[in-house]
């Protein structure tokens, strides 16, 4: 059978689920080492190293990393891996003496950002400390972008949110505020060296149904009004509100309106309970401060009665899905009238370019996005780069982070006359943990506690206090507990050929059956998975991970090892009497380069 | 530091008739040696127990003193268990299978406790065909005392120091072929697929069941000039016939092709599935299977596998005509009637 590669990093890479699952690729086992060490403030640096925004992500991030967590496919409930991300913010020490500065001589190239959402900033942070004079463009007075316009207070403090913004502007970042772009073709007259264009995606979805003109007074678009509750242009919600729409940003509409006055706030959606986009939590907080999530209702009509607005009439309908997997509405024939006095619309988002002249050489595609290059996010104009929600339509905060890393390493070869394509890998370096006989430098005794809770604050109060945090996130104590649950995935099985005799005393010991000793499969076409069924002690229990497979042994017998299932308890190497086995830890030396 | 093995396992984990998984058959995280043959040999009976559903409270591990003799707490945590006298296991295992003849009895011992100072037992239990599976772990030295020659050494070979075995080596599935033991089976640690249907075949054989199982020591016997090193056995290793086990509730439903297997049926009506790869290969032949393994063994070959099978023999119980109830679960009144029945008894010799 077909070696697995172990001379690069990516079988080593896809081991450490949580790392592999972020976009931008957050050393997350490592950082869970140092919060069970109480280095609190290192813990945050290296977070802050590749997620730029710790304390934000730390409670606002979409958590891919959890759903991936190998946790969660030998126990039930993932670490909760965002909690931890949080501690390491709530906990540190003062940290700005430690960050990057930018350097007295700089490198004569100019940089804009169009947009100060969270893709520019990472770009601005990358880039400013290599010596770039960076400017960051935005309509608005305050930095962060939709972090700090959509996402309310009560679930991301403005304090957090501007210490984080500051760490980079700090750093020599040139900020126009206030000032929108309205033209890219002047801008780009100024001969920038490059622009990045992170302008996410401002523009709301509306509903074009009977009585939208008439009622246009009752009606607002969410992301819009939960701007104008962030930037204090408004502070009052009538009693009576309906959301339409089952995302995220529905279920911070919904709950802002509450904290606003409203007193019977519901949220209609077409789509069922569990179809809805927002988050699996959004929708629990906004069920535990009394909102009423009513499913599979599509609107039909914003209804006037008198010249007066009175509510939106709504059809029922019934999911049914294609064989393409594709949703098809279908009307069950039962209406639903819902009174109120407001309606807030947050059924999706759009970005918006109509500052970019079509005739000035960028390409845009069919759907009106820009045409890219998905490896440098390079535009058909070749100093004209984009990221975040402005590249490929509405993703999230750490999918823009990502984005801006990708993109600042694309400016930076760019303007060193290297074509961006040509980018350098990240080295890689596997160190062994051994301490001793029964020692590893790691926890390597498997926790068997279940996900810790994050205490937050009575739902009576919460819902009176619209700038006041829920959750209040773990102490150091709580910390330490959930922070034992990590499996450390990224301290890796590694296996050597040529010192294994083939006692099969790793085999034995393995507490999930994942290591195999089997003859030969003289193939080396067919995928692994095919080859294998039913040749090992188990059959895969999912696809997630691959295997780890070796060279022919003494006997002509290969080792199989599922990655899938694999503690990383190290007992495999505990009782390798040669060797052959050993726990190595991952380090990646760039860990940005590795964002593919 | 880890001497704990996780609880969590793997979610594909096939549960026997019982509802539980082999992992409920196991034991204490072993403190012998890594990579030690003998913690191969406890892996390979709680697998072949938990395949076999056998309630964990009806098997007795019964075991001598030596490194094989610690290894029973290593597997059947929730089993009954005797950790002997040296060399005395045998004795105490007849007293316990006579008392209760309904347990399963695993006997685990070594070189040391069956063929120095306990020989005098083996053979007699091998006599006296006690219904029990007797597994030696034979590394063909004195682990537990740091390494000296032991009585199933090779002549010739060396020990990690260099002394040179001077002296016949004990084979003791020669011994028990030669005793009449009606199944004898040589095996090596390092092959479960072998292991473990014979150990479940063992377990289902009404008798006197002897496994002889190769077991390296990885620290003092594993160097070159032993006999008993991984590479050495893993080399010379050869077997006539590769056998499987068929539990008696699966129906054997396609056709046994004719000349190359054999089907042996056992005493519960469980079957041993017998594909030859040495077409002379015969189980029922003591003679030949004593000749069998002279033979290879003349020609520097560790002959493993089953050697022989009688399912018809009688075993201690059957030989004793003792009672079908086990005489644990006698009456005292019953058991011992008291003296008026014994003055009947005495009276009529008179």
């Amino acid at each position: 059978m077909k070696k697995t590669d172990v001379s690069t990093y990516d079988h080593f890479l896809k081991v450490v689920d949580c790392q592999q699952a972020c976009p931008a690729h957050t050393p997350v086992p490592e950082y869970i080492r140092l919060i069970a060490d109480k280095r609190y403030s290192d813990a945050y640096l290296l977070n802050w190293q590749s997620n730029v925004f710790p304390g934000v992500l730390g409670r606002v991030c979409d958590r891919p990393c959890e759903p991936a967590c190998r946790r969660g496919r030998v126990e039930e409930e993932p670490v909760a891996i965002f909690r931890l991300k949080r501690v390491t913010a709530d906990l540190k020490d003062d940290i700005s003496a430690r960050l990057p500065k930018a350097p007295e001589h700089k490198n004569g190239k100019t940089v804009a950002l169009i947009g100060a959402g969270p893709a520019s900033l990472t770009v601005a942070r990358d880039l400013v400390p290599l010596g770039y004079e960076v400017t960051i463009f935005d309509r608005d007075f305050k930095g962060g972008g939709m972090m700090r316009s959509q996402i309310p207070a009560f679930r991301l403090p403005e304090s957090v949110l501007d210490e984080e913004i500051d760490y980079i502007l700090n750093m020599g970042v040139k900020t126009e505020f206030g000032t929108p772009i309205t033209s890219l073709h002047k801008l780009l007259k100024d001969n920038y060296d490059a622009i990045f264009v992170g302008t996410g995606a401002p523009k709301g979805r509306a509903i074009n149904i009977p009585g939208v003109k008439e009622a246009d007074a009752h009606i607002a678009l969410g992301i819009d009004w939960l701007s104008n509750v962030s930037f204090g242009h408004n502070d009052k919600a009538p009693k009576r509100v309906v959301v339409l729409g089952g995302g995220n940003t529905a279920m911070d509409c919904c709950r802002t309106a509450k904290r606003l006055g409203g007193t019977d706030v519901k949220v209609v959606v077409r789509s069922s309970y569990a179809a809805m986009k927002a988050s699996p939590w959004e929708k629990k907080d906004a069920a535990a401060e009394g909102i009423d999530i009513i499913v599979n209702h599509t609107p039909k009509e914003f209804v006037m009665k008198n010249g007066k607005f009175v509510g939106v009439a709504f059809e029922q309908v019934e999911s049914i899905y294609d064989r393409g997997g594709n949703r098809v509405l279908k009307q069950t024939g039962k209406t639903l009238f819902v009174e109120c006095d407001l309606v807030l619309v947050a059924v999706g988002q759009d970005t918006s370019f109509p500052w970019i002249e079509r005739d000035i050489g960028l390409d845009f595609n069919e759907w009106g996005q820009p045409e890219l290059n998905d490896k440098t996010l390079q535009s058909s104009i070749d100093k004209v780069f984009f990221g975040g929600d402005a590249a490929f339509g509405p993703e999230n905060i750490i999918t823009a982070v990502a984005h801006g890393h990708k993109a600042a390493i694309s400016i930076d070869l760019f303007c060193q006359g290297v074509n961006p394509e040509q980018r350098t890998d990240s080295d890689f370096a596997l160190i062994s943990q051994k301490m001793g006989m029964h020692e590893w430098s790691y926890q390597n005794i498997t926790d068997h506690e279940v996900r810790h809770a994050v205490p937050h604050i009575s739902w009576e109060k919460a819902v009176k206090e619209l700038a006041t945090e829920v959750e209040l996130g773990f102490d150091d104590q709580l910390a330490l507990q959930e922070a034992k649950r990590c499996l450390n995935c990224d301290v890796h099985t590694v296996f050597t050929e040529s010192t294994c005799i083939e006692c099969s005393a790793c085999d034995d010991i393995c507490p999930v059956d994942c290591i195999n000793f089997i003859e030969d499969i003289p193939d080396n076409t067919r995928p692994a998975q095919e080859l294998l069924k039913g040749k090992l002690h188990l059959d895969k229990a999912t696809d997630e991970q691959d295997y780890l497979i070796s060279d022919k042994l003494k006997t002509g017998n290969i080792m199989v090892k599922d990655e899938d299932m694999c503690l990383h308890c190290g007992l495999c190497a505990e009782r390798c009497p040669t060797g052959a086995w050993d726990m190595q830890k991952l380090t990646l030396s760039n860990v940005e380069a590795t964002i593919k | 530091m880890s001497f704990a093995k996780s609880k969590f396992h793997h979610k594909n984990l096939p549960v026997n008739d019982l509802g539980l998984t082999y992992r409920d058959y196991e034991g204490a995280i072993s403190t012998l040696c890594a990579g030690c043959g003998h913690d191969s040999i406890s892996a390979a009976i709680v697998h072949a127990c938990a395949e076999l559903s056998i309630e964990p409270h009806k098997i007795a591990k019964m075991s001598g003193i030596g490194c094989s003799s610690k290894a029973p707490n290593y597997f059947l945590n929730n089993s009954h268990g005797f950790n002997t006298v040296h060399g005395r296991m045998p004795s105490v295992t007849t007293g316990a299978n006579l008392a209760n003849k309904d347990l399963t009895y695993l006997a685990m011992s070594g070189d040391g406790d069956s063929a120095s100072i306990g020989l005098g037992q083996f053979a007699h239990v091998v006599r006296r065909q006690l219904n029990m599976v007797y597994m030696v772990a034979n590394n063909g030295v004195y682990g537990l005392t740091k390494g000296q020659l032991a009585a199933t050494s090779d002549r010739g070979v060396k020990n990690k120091i260099g002394d040179t075995s001077l002296f016949n080596d004990i084979d003791l599935c020669v011994m028990a072929l030669q005793l009449g033991a009606s199944f004898v089976a040589r095996c090596f640690s390092g092959d479960k697929n072998q292991l473990i249907p014979i150990i479940k075949a063992a377990i289902a054989h009404q008798g006197f069941a002897f496994i002889d199982i190769i077991s390296p020591c990885v620290t003092f016997n594993n160097h070159p000039g032993s006999t008993r090193s991984y590479d050495y056995v893993q080399e010379h290793v050869t077997a006539r016939a590769v056998t499987d086990f068929v539990p008696i509730k699966e129906e054997i439903n396609h056709e046994v092709p004719e000349g190359k297997f054999e089907d042996v049926c056992l005493h519960d009506g469980s079957i041993m599935r017998i594909h030859k790869l040495d077409a002379n290969y015969d189980t029922t032949d003591r003679f030949k299977a004593l000749q069998d393994v002279e033979r290879h063994k003349a020609k520097g070959e560790i002959l493993t596998g089953l050697l022989h099978l009688d399912p018809t023999a009688q075993h201690y119980h059957e030989l004793n005509n003792t009672t079908d109830t086990p005489l644990n679960q006698i009456k005292q009144d019953l058991l011992c009637p008291g003296e008026r029945v014994l003055s009947t008894i005495n009276d009529s010799f008179r």
